[in-house]
């Protein structure tokens, strides 16, 4: 076990930059992931972290040791792949002990661990097929149980439920978290998938374009995102950004969305946001589940308003509800019994006690 | 709303609704066909000789049906199997081939790991260009490598033309480029991080491509090895320039040089020998096509 720090990363690749300086502090025992849309240099600082690419510039800390020229072997680490990497000639026991042989462990030795991690990721039954022989979860299983006997210093995951069906990666996520939760070993994970991200991370790494986005908590980074690329990339669906102008109306602080349509803002934000000029464009960003349907009681700071729907998407629990404010497309969530139609007008509440601010040209929240 | 103008006219000639039932009885029927016709095309020839193989001289040089044994005899086998040099030349043969297919491996092997994994600077211009050694002919080859060799015998003293062991140091010129050229193919199919994973399992390169490469691509292996001994079992421009004694020939040269004694062709014998030195290459393709097992890959990532 050990922390792992990042300073001033860098990759080059010819004349690309595909990392550009990246400065993260992973502590002991802690479950990270990276997430970011693909080509935002998640897998290239992974797999540098790992061994597998060089670093261009900057410095990786394992345990406090700078590893920027050990080989990967020496890194003490672990990891598992999107597509598994099975030894497809070794059986399942053959497979998860392939690293304790090359270190010529004690046979009893080997043994044991493999049978304590097939019992933790309960494929006790399997351990002497094949990998042809299995299902892509079970695959999966074999792989990490490969990475846990080695009971390395860091585990490094890459996509590694990308290649499962909707319902197995559920699974598999939960089986992940499980297994940190008896293992505690030092967690770097990687995935595309913000929802993978935001259940599986004690804190979590938004790459977009080779840099860090924003570091926190799910929890931080859903309420309080730093900018438009986190508030947008992480929730689903995606957070809605509109189009505004900051007004004094009255001596009160008002946001104007369109001609017609202009709010007073709660006296909390209305506190925070008064210092900024009001002739600039900025954006309003609201997450779906605040623009809701209107009841005849609005709690302050929600302010109703009339439109019209396009489309709506009845998902069950909710109804998903899609309407044009000035030309912006927006999204809703109703509850289903509202009575939300294709193309009908429909009342929505919008709940300005939880909106962002974003300014427009720049991206960062207000 | 406004509704899409749609076309009504359709297409303007009648449309044939296809059967994929009967394109697939055509499509059987061709197979067979060209099988067949192959079938007799590439038969033809060893029927022939083993018909020939078994009538005596006589026989063979009387004006019968030559598709028809009429007095099978089993004397050409005889005279052969018993023939000291027949024997010898089939030693020579097989001492050849054997070293050739195990030299051969030793070099191609890491040479195609090497060159499909380590990316090193000139490494893909290097595997082109070992790929386009191999086509360069023997034909053009042999006069310059019958001159290195004399050179090298006449500084070092050490005789090498007219030597069965000469072959040993000349084959390889054929075989090694195009085996490492098939075994690039087979590792370079090996999924990237079948090696990042045994790399991060603590393997050297020595170690992944013992205990990782060479037994996935096991099937490219057995490939390379049959290539390999194909080609040794039946090179004659070689052996034919190289050697010239007659307890240093090779089978297909001593056939030629021994069983035609000026205008007299011992035809009987030649079709004898001819089939009896096809025998070993039949026996261990039938052997290893068992091991020959497809897609031993399966399994090792998603698929």
């Amino acid at each position: 076990m050990a922390d792992v720090t990042l300073r001033k990363v860098i990759k080059r690749y010819d004349d690309v930059e595909a990392v550009r300086g990246i400065d993260l502090d992973i502590a002991d025992h802690e479950f990270i992931v990276l997430v970011g849309p693909s080509g935002c240099g998640k897998s290239t600082t992974l797999r540098m972290i790992a061994g597998l690419e060089d670093i261009s510039d900057g410095d990786i800390m394992i345990g406090g040791d700078v590893v920027n020229d050990v080989p990967p072997k020496d890194r003490d680490i672990a990891m598992v792949f999107q597509n598994y990497a099975l030894y497809p000639h070794m059986t399942v026991a053959e497979n998860m002990s392939f690293g304790l042989r090359l270190k010529h462990y004690p046979k009893a030795e080997i043994n044991a661990r493999v049978t304590e991690a097939a019992r933790l990721l309960d494929i006790t039954d399997l351990i002497n097929r094949k990998p042809k022989q299995l299902s892509g979860g079970q695959r999966q299983r074999v792989a990490m149980g490969r990475a846990i006997v080695r009971n390395p210093k860091v585990f490094l995951f890459d996509e590694p439920l990308s290649n499962l069906d909707a319902k197995l990666r559920v699974q598999m996520r939960i089986e992940i978290k499980k297994v940190h939760q008896k293992v505690r070993t030092t967690t770097v994970y990687v995935t595309h998938d913000q929802v993978e991200a935001m259940t599986l991370a004690d804190r979590v790494v938004v790459m977009n374009k080779g840099r860090i986005e924003q570091i926190g908590t799910p929890n931080e980074l859903y309420h309080k995102p730093a900018t438009r690329f986190v508030a947008g990339f992480i929730g689903s669906p995606a957070m809605n950004f509109i189009p505004c102008r900051l007004e004094d109306s009255g001596g009160k602080l008002q946001i104007r969305l369109a001609d017609r349509i202009a709010f007073a803002l709660p006296p909390a934000r209305a506190v925070r946001y008064n210092a900024l000029p009001r002739t600039e464009n900025l954006l309003l960003g609201l997450r779906p589940e605040h623009l809701t349907e209107s009841n005849a009681h609005l709690e302050p700071g929600v302010e109703s308003f009339d439109t019209v729907l396009d489309v709506t998407e009845p998902m069950g629990m909710e109804t998903l509800v899609y309407f044009g404010l000035e030309g912006t497309p927006v999204c809703g969530r109703v509850n289903p019994n509202a009575g939300a139609k294709d193309g009908a007008p429909m009342r929505l509440a919008m709940d300005l006690n939880n909106m962002h601010l974003l300014n427009e040209a720049t991206g960062v929240v207000l | 709303m406004s509704t899409l103008a749609i076309d009504k006219a359709g297409p303007s000639r009648k449309v044939k609704l296809g059967s994929m039932s009967r394109d697939r009885t055509w499509a059987l029927r061709w197979s067979y066909f060209f099988l067949v016709l192959f079938a007799i095309f590439s038969l033809t020839p060893p029927l022939y000789m083993l018909i020939t193989s078994l009538k005596s001289s006589a026989e063979i040089s009387a004006a019968t049906n030559p598709w028809w044994v009429f007095h099978p005899t089993l004397s050409n086998y005889v005279e052969l199997l018993t023939s000291h040099q027949f024997l010898r030349f089939f030693w020579n043969s097989a001492l050849v081939s054997i070293v050739v297919v195990t030299i051969t491996m030793l070099i191609s092997v890491p040479a195609a790991f090497a060159l499909a994994r380590m990316k090193f600077w000139g490494s893909a211009t290097l595997a082109t260009g070992v790929f386009l050694t191999y086509l360069i002919p023997d034909s053009l080859l042999f006069i310059p490598l019958f001159k290195m060799l004399a050179m090298v015998q006449d500084l070092t003293g050490i005789t090498l033309l007219n030597r069965w062991y000469v072959l040993v140091f000349v084959y390889p010129t054929l075989t090694v480029p195009f085996c490492t050229w098939i075994m690039i193919g087979y590792f370079a199919s090996i999924p990237k991080e079948l090696d990042e994973a045994a790399i991060i399992d603590g393997a050297s390169w020595l170690q992944t491509l013992t205990r990782i490469f060479i037994p996935v691509a096991f099937p490219g292996l057995i490939a390379a090895t049959i290539f390999a001994f194909t080609v040794s079992w039946a090179q004659f421009l070689y052996p034919l320039v190289f050697t010239t004694s007659v307890d240093q020939l090779v089978l297909p040269v001593g056939i030629t040089t021994t069983l035609i004694k000026g205008d007299v062709f011992n035809w009987g014998q030649i079709m004898t020998g001819a089939l009896l030195g096809a025998a070993p290459p039949l026996i261990i393709y039938a052997f290893l096509m068992d091991y020959y097992v497809a897609g031993l890959t399966a399994g090792a990532t998603k698929g």
